[in-house]
């Protein structure tokens, strides 16, 4: 089954984006606790991106698609027209120079790449599409 | 949308957070500590019954406290976190860097040792 939610990119638009992928998870029978991770990286992966790559405009839009297929992985696709930051490329800074440096940023990275499996970037008809992929089987 | 109230007790200045801390709010919870801290307060607890989600921008929050109140002898202590949001703070070993108690009175317990 496929799950799909067009989002402007104002930050106040990330309860909503988290709402989405809670229930569209849950009544696949994910468990809670998993929930909650896959929710916290995917709302790094859309803050990022709305600060990032639109400046918080919103009226430029990016689209989530959750896949959810039995006994297969959940991939979870960011798709986007803005500038592709692949995070893959990015050396995470140590946690304690990041508390040295009395830094707030610099942690989220971290939490997607410690929460999912693998992350894949693709071009698709022109747009760019971020995959993120957990290895959960859901029902 | 996050609600901040804090209280203060035989000293301490409670900060209990209700709701929700993302890249939307994180500023308010950066706002209540820097107050508590500007009001003097060298024990602050930090009150996570009602906290139901942090993102990272909540996690930068409490990180980039950790130094400035080591350097100032201010003791902060968290507590009361559901195990969803305590997960969160463990899959980064931020649990390892802050002071995390079960309840207040373990909170109380633990800032008495610091």
């Amino acid at each position: 089954m496929n799950y799909k939610q067009k989002v402007g990119c104002n930050i106040e638009n990330l309860k909503g984006v988290r709402d989405f992928i809670r229930n569209a998870l849950k009544s696949h029978g994910v468990p809670d606790l998993q929930i909650s991770e896959l929710v916290l990286a995917l709302d790094e992966m859309c803050s990022n991106l709305m600060i990032h790559s639109h400046q918080c405009n919103p009226h430029e839009l990016f689209e989530i698609n959750i896949i959810l297929k039995k006994g297969d992985p959940v991939i979870f696709e960011i798709i986007d027209d803005g500038n592709t930051f692949d995070i893959n490329q990015f050396a995470e800074p140590d946690l304690g120079n990041l508390v040295h440096e009395k830094r707030k940023g610099g942690l989220g990275i971290r939490l997607v790449k410690s929460i999912m499996d693998k992350i894949e970037y693709q071009n698709r008809n022109g747009k760019n599409v971020c995959r993120l992929i957990k290895n959960i089987h859901c029902k | 949308m996050i609600h901040i109230k804090r209280l203060q007790e035989d000293g301490v200045d409670i900060i209990a957070l209700i709701g929700e801390i993302d890249a939307s709010s994180s500023i308010e919870l950066d706002l209540a500590i820097a107050k508590s801290v500007g009001e003097g307060f060298s024990r602050i607890l930090v009150d996570c019954h009602s906290l139901e989600y942090i993102s990272s921008a909540g996690l930068g929050v409490f990180m980039s406290y950790i130094e400035e109140f080591k350097d100032q002898n201010i003791k902060m202590v968290l507590y009361g976190m559901n195990d969803k949001v305590a997960n969160t703070f463990e899959i980064l070993g931020l649990n390892e860097l802050l002071q995390i108690g079960k309840d207040k009175a373990h909170a109380k317990r633990m800032m008495n040792e610091l």
